[in-house]
Order: structure tokens, then C-alpha cells, then sequence
């Protein structure tokens, strides 16, 4: 008894207690916002950032459902990480994925059906989402539960605001409106009178028309390629040496 | 004191007015042949340089306008049913509305692009590269001739930032940049380049009776000139004819086949371009004209064009074979007849560095343009026309060809020693 006070004195002395949010912790969800930024630089989960940004409001499902699955996902596999025998790692990380992904589908099925439906296979497809796999085998299988579970927060974030800035510029140009399909919903620019710029009155925007490409994947290409550009002008530490 | 001599003295000092100098040493080397060469290792020595190089196209281009500046007021007066008794009856005004239209398109292309192109010449420090001479001719004569001036600056400015200055500007582009600004219209603001109400230009809708538009040019500008002159002038009250659709062959084609193309349009009209459609694609002749000066001087390749025709051949004859729709039937040689095939083969197929650079990819690549544009074509509703697709699918596609040919090439030619 008393040995066993002394040993945990002495580790606790060796090992301090980390912080929760100390600096190291921060890091882990700022970098993937931006220097380490799974779309735009990791250029991973592209798929699902083509397919789904045409609206807000499913992007921001989308959004959410991938910080839900990543961060507990790397959770659950850190907590496992040092039970999964490393030639079974991948099935067993997948089961827990397809686990967490199966319940926001149904989640999802139940309460918001509409957008169940426009998301369509690509919550089901968050499980083959390279971000999420990668996350896992790269981080949770050599980190700790806590951090990982920032670690996963931190790039879902990342990936939650390209997907978002995306959907933003496509839903605006593509359909003149915003954030249709919730109460918030904006009509921006249109030919009747519920838009805010009624095209077919107004003097100055007579000329508008929605611009039909930014309905397509193609423009998400465009958009995440010219976001690309602007980051690596902006953010010095992306330039390619070589 | 010459004329370089003055030019000489009014150089604009680089350091301190870096975008000035570009434009200056852009405009210097357009009227005269540098007199700088290349330091240093090269591999490849001509007394050709880009824009002489560049300035064939735009030569062989004006075919193309000259005629496309007709047909356009012709087409105009044809829905009106005016003037449309032989091609040459209202001569002056088909010419004077066809400039009306054609000249914004051309001017404005040519600014945005430029524009486009001189600040990032300045921006990155080097010439200004000529690459948009070409495109810039190219864009206006694959454009409807109503098209909103806007929606020209958007498309420019997409296929020159988008296409060529974020590959690292010209040479460098992998899809044929005229053709994206193109693909970009088409595909963003599908009703201003497909249907049948744009191969017209200055009428609202194309059904009888519909009013046409005229603006100062006609009414105010043309119209003094033309009655000092004592010649016939534009009529305001016009309204388009009955039983006018303003359907281009190829929509014909897809809702009767042959038959119904040529209740409306003759053999002769669709050969020699009197017919709607984009504003230079119509006159077989002309281009051909333009293609046998780039041909003669070097600057397209024999074997693209070629290849081309083949394999549009070999594909219309399979379709007519195969004979499942009415437009599969037209028999595979008025295929050609319609459309902007010529077009696509002389100017657009061939430029050089969206295209293969091998032989024998030059004819992979022609070949599998012809082949597919055809079925594009013939088999997709939704596409009017294929060759734009077809070219910009294969242009993606050219290095590859240039990769296994090159691969083959040595494997020859290490089974040799």
C-alpha cells in the first residue's frame, strides 16, 4: 500500500500532469486550420467536398456529422490502440468508423430527412473519407485518448470550414440564396421580388443572371483551387522550397 | 531620326515603372524583331519567334471574320425577312450591322485579355508573352453573336487566369484556353449559347412578329450615313417572319435527320455559311482558306487535321451503320456540312501546345477528336456540338499520348542494340 502511494508520488513528480487546453493542446486544433489543413494542403477528402458543398446548410451537416465521427473515432481508437494487434489495426479501425458513421446516418434518417436526402451516399462514404483513416493510423494509434480526440476535432474543423467557405461562394453565385433550406434562409439575389437584389427591377444588377457552373462539382475544383493559391500567397510557411 | 530611334528614346525605365516597361518592350517587339538573343544553353535556333509565329493564325483568322461580319447581319435580315432574295442585296447593311455586333466582342475580349496578361507579365517580371494574340482572335468567332458583354469578360477572364496564367501562363496551359472560355459560357449560362434563339442576334425571342432591336449605332449612327448616302437604311418597325425558328442545322438534324435539314437550309447555303451560328464557324470555305495558309507556312500540323477528318469519318459511318435515330442516318459526308467541324480541325485541334508533339500521337490525338466529337455529337442531346468537348477531353489526354509513344519509341530502340 504505502509503496504503491510512493510509486504513483514518484510518477507524478516525473510526469507532471498535462494541462487540458495547455499550448501543445491548442496547437493540435489550430494547425489543422490552417499550416496543416486537411483539404488545402493534406489535399485529402476532396470527394465529399466536390459533391456535397452546393448548399450550406448540408455542408454544415456534413460538416458537423465528420467532427462527430472523427473526433470520437479517434477516441475510441486511441483508447484501444494499445489492444489492436497492428496486423488486424485497419478492420478493426474501420468497424469503429462505420460504427460511429452507421449512427448519424440514422440520426440523420430520423430527424432531418430532407437533408438525408441531398447528402445522400456521402455520409455513408465519411467511412472511406481518407481525412478520417488517415487521422487514425498517423495519429490515435500513438497518441493519447484526449489528444486525439483534439487531434480529430481539430481536423474535422478543418475540414468543416473549406467545406463551408466552399458552399458559401457556390450556393450565393450558383443559386442567389443562402442558408436555404433552414428558417435563416436568404434570398440574395434573384428575378422577383423575395430576393434582396430583385434582378428584374433593379438598375444595377439587371444583368444578372445565377451562374449555372457554380452548381456543378467542377466550380468546388475551382473554389478549393484558387482558396489553395490564396492560402500558400498569404500563409509563407507553404511555399515549396524545391 | 527614324521611328526606332524615337521609340528607343521614349523606353520606360524598368525599375521604377515596372508595368509600364512591360507594356512598352510587349508593344516594341510586336513591331519590330528584337534585336536581344538568348544567353546561354539553347537548343533550338529560328528566326522565328512567337509572334511571328503567332501572327499566321491571327492572319488566316480573318477569313473567317470577314465572312463571319456578313453572315451575321445577313442571318439578322434573313428572320426579318428582308434582303434575304440573294447574299448580296442590303450589302451595306449586313456589313454595318455584323460590325456592330462583331466589334464589342472583339474589343472587349482583346482588353480584359491583355489586360489580363500585361499585369501579370509586369507582376512575375518577364515579357509579355503573345499566347493571347491567338486566343483572343479565336474567342469571338466561337461565340453567338448576342452574347451579353458580361458574360464575355466573366468567360475570359476564367479561361485566361484559370486556364493559362495558373499553369504559369503561355506554353504552359493544358486545355486550349480559347475553348474554356467557351466551355465556361456553356456550361454557366447554358441559355445565352444553346437553343435556338442566340444564332441570331438583335431580336427578343424568335417567335412571328417579334420586334427587333436596334440601338443609336443602327438608328442614329449608320442610318445618317446611309441616307446622306442615299442607300437603303435599318428599319426599326421590322418583326421577324413567319415560320422563322432561328434552329441551326445540327437541331434539325437531331429532330429529322436530313430530310428536315434541308427543308430549311440547302447543301450549298450550309457549305458556303449563310446559315445561324456562332460567329466564324459558319463558311466552310473560309476556313479552309485559313487552314491551307497555317498548313503552307508550317505552323498547324498536317497530320492533326487529318487524323481529324478520319476519325470523324470512320465514327459517322459506324453511326449510319448502326442507323438507330434519325441523326444517325444523315449519311456520313453532310455530317461534315454542318456544324463547326472545319473550325475545330483548322484552329482549334491544332494548336500546338495543347495538342500531342509526337507523329504519331498527332494522329492518336486527331483521330480520337474526330471519333469522339461525332458521337458526342450525334448521340447526346444535351450537346448540341462535340467538338469542344472532344477537344478539351483529349487535350487533357495529349501528354499522356506523347508519354507511351516516347516509351514505345525507346523499347524499339533498346531491342535494337
Amino acid at each position: 500500500m504505502a509503496e504503491s502511494t510512493i510509486q504513483e508520488k514518484q510518477a507524478q513528480e516525473t510526469k507532471p500532469r498535462e494541462p487540458l487546453f495547455g499550448k501543445k493542446q491548442r496547437k493540435l486544433i489550430t494547425d489543422p486550420l490552417n499550416d496543416n489543413n486537411p483539404i488545402t494542403v493534406q489535399v485529402l477528402g476532396i470527394c465529399s467536398a466536390l459533391a456535397v458543398t452546393t448548399l450550406v446548410f448540408p455542408s454544415f451537416i456534413m460538416a458537423i456529422a465528420v467532427i462527430f465521427v472523427l473526433a470520437f473515432s479517434n477516441l475510441f481508437t486511441s483508447l484501444l490502440r494499445k489492444r489492436i494487434p497492428s496486423q488486424v489495426r485497419m478492420i478493426v479501425q474501420l468497424v469503429i468508423i462505420a460504427t460511429l458513421v452507421t449512427v448519424v446516418e440514422l440520426t440523420l434518417k430520423a430527424y432531418n430527412f430532407d437533408v438525408y436526402k441531398k447528402l445522400s451516399v456521402f455520409i455513408g462514404l465519411i467511412i472511406t473519407n481518407c481525412i478520417v483513416m488517415g487521422r487514425l493510423e498517423a495519429f490515435a494509434m500513438a497518441n493519447k485518448p484526449w489528444q486525439s480526440f483534439l487531434d480529430g476535432l481539430g481536423n474535422a474543423f478543418g475540414y468543416g470550414a473549406i467545406l463551408i467557405i466552399v458552399a458559401i461562394f457556390r450556393e450565393v453565385f450558383g443559386k442567389g440564396t443562402l442558408l436555404a433550406g433552414t428558417p435563416l434562409e436568404m434570398m440574395i439575389i434573384g428575378p422577383s421580388s423575395d430576393y434582396w437584389i430583385d434582378t428584374t427591377t433593379s438598375a444595377m444588377f439587371g444583368w444578372y443572371m445565377n451562374n449555372n457552373l457554380f452548381v456543378f462539382p467542377p466550380a468546388a475544383m475551382f473554389i478549393i483551387g484558387v482558396l489553395i493559391w490564396v492560402q500558400r500567397a498569404w500563409n509563407k510557411k507553404l511555399i515549396d522550397v524545391s | 531620326m527614324g521611328l526606332i530611334d524615337f521609340i528607343k528614346r521614349i523606353e520606360p525605365d524598368k525599375e521604377k515603372q515596372p508595368f509600364l516597361h512591360t507594356l512598352y518592350d510587349g508593344f516594341y517587339t510586336f513591331l519590330f524583331v528584337p534585336d536581344h538573343t538568348t544567353k546561354g544553353g539553347v537548343h533550338i535556333k529560328d528566326g522565328m519567334d512567337l509572334k511571328r509565329l503567332m501572327i499566321y493564325v491571327v492572319l488566316a483568322l480573318q477569313f473567317c471574320y470577314l465572312f463571319g461580319t456578313w453572315n451575321v447581319g445577313h442571318q439578322h435580315f434573313v428572320a426579318l425577312g428582308i434582303y434575304d432574295d440573294s447574299y448580296f442585296s442590303g450589302f451595306h447593311l449586313k456589313i454595318a450591322y455584323g460590325l456592330i455586333k462583331i466589334i464589342p466582342l472583339f474589343v472587349v475580349t482583346y482588353i480584359v485579355g491583355l489586360g489580363i496578361e500585361f499585369w501579370t507579365a509586369s507582376k512575375k517580371g518577364h515579357g509579355i508573352e503573345e499566347g493571347f494574340l491567338v486566343t483572343g482572335a479565336l474567342i469571338p468567332l466561337i461565340m453567338p453573336p448576342d452574347l451579353p458583354i458580361w458574360i464575355l469578360v466573366l468567360s475570359v477572364i476564367f479561361a485566361v487566369i484559370i486556364g493559362k496564367e495558373a499553369f504559369g501562363g503561355t506554353g504552359m496551359n493544358i486545355w486550349n484556353v480559347a475553348l474554356l472560355s467557351r466551355v465556361f459560357v456553356f456550361f454557366a449560362y447554358p441559355t445565352t449559347i444553346s437553343g435556338d434563339e442566340v444564332w441570331v442576334s438583335g431580336i427578343e425571342g424568335m417567335s412571328a412578329g417579334a420586334a427587333v432591336q436596334y440601338g443609336w449605332w443602327e438608328t442614329g449612327f449608320f442610318n445618317s450615313i446611309f441616307e446622306a448616302l442615299g442607300w437603303a437604311t435599318f428599319d426599326p418597325s421590322a418583326t421577324v417572319v413567319d415560320g422563322y425558328t432561328g434552329a441551326t442545322p445540327l437541331t434539325l438534324a437531331y429532330q429529322g435527320g436530313w430530310e428536315r435539314v434541308t427543308e430549311v437550309y440547302t447543301a450549298g447555303q450550309m457549305w458556303w455559311g449563310a446559315i445561324p451560328g456562332s460567329v466564324g464557324e459558319t463558311s466552310k470555305p473560309m476556313i479552309l482558306l485559313g487552314a491551307l495558309l497555317l498548313l503552307g507556312t508550317g505552323v498547324a500540323s498536317w497530320r492533326i487535321m487529318v487524323g481529324m477528318l478520319v476519325g470523324a469519318a470512320i465514327s459517322a459511318i459506324g453511326l449510319n451503320l448502326w442507323g438507330a435515330s434519325p441523326f444517325m442516318d444523315v449519311p456520313w459526308y453532310y455530317q461534315f456540312y454542318m456544324g463547326s467541324f472545319f473550325f475545330a480541325m483548322a484552329f482549334m485541334a491544332t494548336d500546338p501546345v495543347t495538342a500531342s508533339s509526337t507523329n504519331r500521337g498527332k494522329w492518336i490525338y486527331g483521330f480520337l477528336i474526330g471519333f469522339l466529337g461525332m458521337i458526342i455529337r450525334v448521340m447526346n442531346p444535351a450537346y448540341p456540338e462535340g467538338w469542344m468537348l472532344a477537344i478539351l477531353l483529349m487535350n487533357t489526354f495529349a501528354a499522356l499520348i506523347d508519354h507511351y509513344v516516347y516509351q514505345a519509341n525507346i523499347k524499339k530502340r533498346l531491342a535494337r542494340v
